[in-house]
């Protein structure tokens, strides 16, 4: 499948062909609320992310990142705008089966009642175990070849062996969130959308999950999309990225590049730590000066 | 000791005095729950002042269109009763209208079909009310924990869902524990009854003279029939209510408790 998924190709606007990026978001718009009290969180948002690549959606809070992520794997509705995965329309495929290929970690590692295996093999025994869910199989022995498969699991996330049979509860901010990564891959997602996953940890924490997050992104073709409002972090982990203010994406391009040498004055501002966060600062003005799409880098078209 | 009747208006009137123990503690703890308890009296009052009415006169004419008619009007205010609790829930009448309906005619209907209980408006009337309103109870509080830890548990929901889990699969731990939370009073009840209280229906019998010992079976048959109702209530809510805290892409609602 990889061999054909690398032939994809898509042709541009001006004829060439170029790769076919492995998620593109186009013309995203999403309000919340009705009537006169709809407040607009994402206007016309548009990116793509090479297979691969480590993609970075920077911005301060509540500029409608988290939103933004939320809509890729469909756990909130946008109201208009298209993702595609591989070239095809996302709200095509069974949502289950998105949720599937694009997998997701959270802020908090939100681990269910039970042991690091079951919580590791939820995604896996969805399959078998009906409506009662994977949490209805908690506390039972693990069939044969399940605690196996969850050891893979946990080493990939750099977590001993041991930790299979520990309780979700009894788990420290960083082991859990590194068992919520291990819980996304055991999906075997082709894309895992990470939402701030280190915001709720401790320093130390912190770093060694960026530090795990890195060596994933080394290991093969799992292309991320990862949100952040730490600017430290985007540099030190993101292929490309994007600034998203007040739901326009107001600069983007490949890092750490975009960040050091700013071009627009909202950028400048939020890297310099002056952004004050106030409405007029969010006008899509700042667009243009990155030049056309297709002179961005690696996908990063906007 | 006066020689009153046995509950006749003078003891009726005498028992006035216990609501106003209630009334004075209330006033003085600053509890705000007079005008609640003055309501709620009048309310018992005039409400049991008329079904004994009702059945005084269902029992002279005997006749089962007013048995029906009395138990149709008892799920109806158990319905209101138990939707209006759970109105954050979306669909809550017809939940409340599945389950407690369901739930209720099913055991009513395996009773009088085996013959544990006879047909008769005074047999009915009564079991069908105990019926129905341990239903009532029972739905209520399973709707209201289900929609309550969806809320506390939204993240475990989202990550389940995020994994690629349907509704059921996603609240299937909230929704057990709802159901265990909503049966336990029933259980707790069956599991300690004779040594902690002595149960309605019996002490009714036994104060109104019957024999003991049948007061005693009487009151076994009520307690299982209970198990058998509130279980299938409280399983009813659980598997349709899920399906309702979901878009139908599968995103979970935003909902007010």
């Amino acid at each position: 499948m990889d061999v054909i998924m690398e032939g994809l190709r898509e042709r541009t606007a001006d004829g060439f062909s170029r790769p076919m990026p492995r998620l593109r978001v186009e013309g995203l718009r999403l309000s919340a609320g009705s009537g006169t009290s709809a407040v607009r969180i994402l206007h016309d948002v548009n990116f793509s992310v090479k297979r691969g690549e480590l993609f970075t959606v920077l911005g301060p809070s509540g500029s409608g990142k988290s939103t933004l992520l939320r809509c890729l794997n469909r756990l909130v509705e946008p109201d208009a705008g298209t993702v595609l995965l591989d070239g095809a329309p996302a709200s095509e495929l069974p949502v289950q089966e998105l949720r599937r290929r694009v997998g997701m970690v959270f802020q908090t590692a939100a681990l269910f009642d039970g042991t690091v295996l079951d919580n590791v093999l939820y995604g896996p025994r969805l399959q078998r175990c009906g409506r009662f869910g994977p949490e209805g199989l908690a506390g039972r022995p693990p069939r044969p070849g399940e605690t196996e498969r969850a050891v893979a699991l946990l080493a990939r996330v750099g977590l001993p062996t041991d930790f299979v049979a520990r309780k979700a509860q009894d788990l420290s901010g960083g082991e859990a969130q590194r068992v919520a990564i291990a819980r996304a891959l055991a999906n075997d997602p082709e894309i895992l959308l990470l939402d701030e996953p280190t915001s709720a940890l401790d320093p130390t924490a912190n770093l060694r999950i960026q530090g795990l997050l890195k060596n994933l992104a080394a290991q093969g073709d799992l292309t991320f999309v990862f949100v952040t409002h730490d600017l430290n972090q985007a540099r030190d982990l993101g292929d490309h990225g994007l600034l998203l203010v007040d739901g326009h994406v107001v600069d983007a391009g490949p890092l750490p590049d975009f960040l050091d040498r700013p071009l627009v004055e909202v950028t400048r501002a939020f890297v310099e730590g002056r952004f004050s966060g106030e409405a007029e600062d969010a006008s899509p003005v700042a667009l243009a000066p990155r030049g056309s799409a297709d002179d961005l880098p690696g996908g990063g078209s906007l | 000791m006066t020689a009153a009747e046995p509950f006749g208006f003078t003891s009726l009137a005498t028992a006035l005095v216990l609501v106003a123990v209630a009334l004075l503690l209330g006033w003085w703890q600053r509890l705000d729950v007079e005008r609640d308890i003055g309501f709620a009296c009048v309310r018992a009052f005039v409400q049991l002042m008329a079904i004994g009415y009702v059945i005084h006169f269902i029992l002279r004419t005997d006749r089962q269109i007013y048995v029906i008619l009395t138990i149709a009007a008892m799920l109806m205010f158990a319905i209101i009763t138990s939707a209006r609790r759970a109105r954050g829930l979306p669909g809550a009448w017809t939940l409340a209208a599945a389950s407690i309906g369901a739930a209720s005619l099913v055991t009513l209907g395996v009773m009088l079909a085996l013959g544990i209980i006879p047909a008769g408006a005074r047999y009915v009337i009564p079991i069908g009310g105990m019926i129905i309103g341990n239903c009532m109870n029972v739905a209520s509080v399973t709707a209201v924990r289900l929609l309550q830890d969806a809320g506390d548990r939204r993240l475990q929901i989202e990550a389940g869902l995020a994994l690629g889990a349907s509704p059921h699969q996603s609240t299937s731990a909230i929704a057990r524990r709802s159901v265990q939370l909503a049966l336990v009073p029933v259980i707790d009840a069956t599991k300690t009854t004779g040594l902690v209280f002595l149960p309605g229906a019996m002490t009714g019998m036994i104060l109104a003279g019957a024999d003991p010992l049948q007061a005693v079976r009487l009151q076994v048959v009520v307690m299982f029939m209970l198990l058998a109702a509130v279980a299938l209530t409280a399983t009813i809510i659980s598997y349709l209510a899920p399906g309702r805290l979901f878009t139908p892409q599968l995103q979970l609602r935003r909902l007010e408790g």
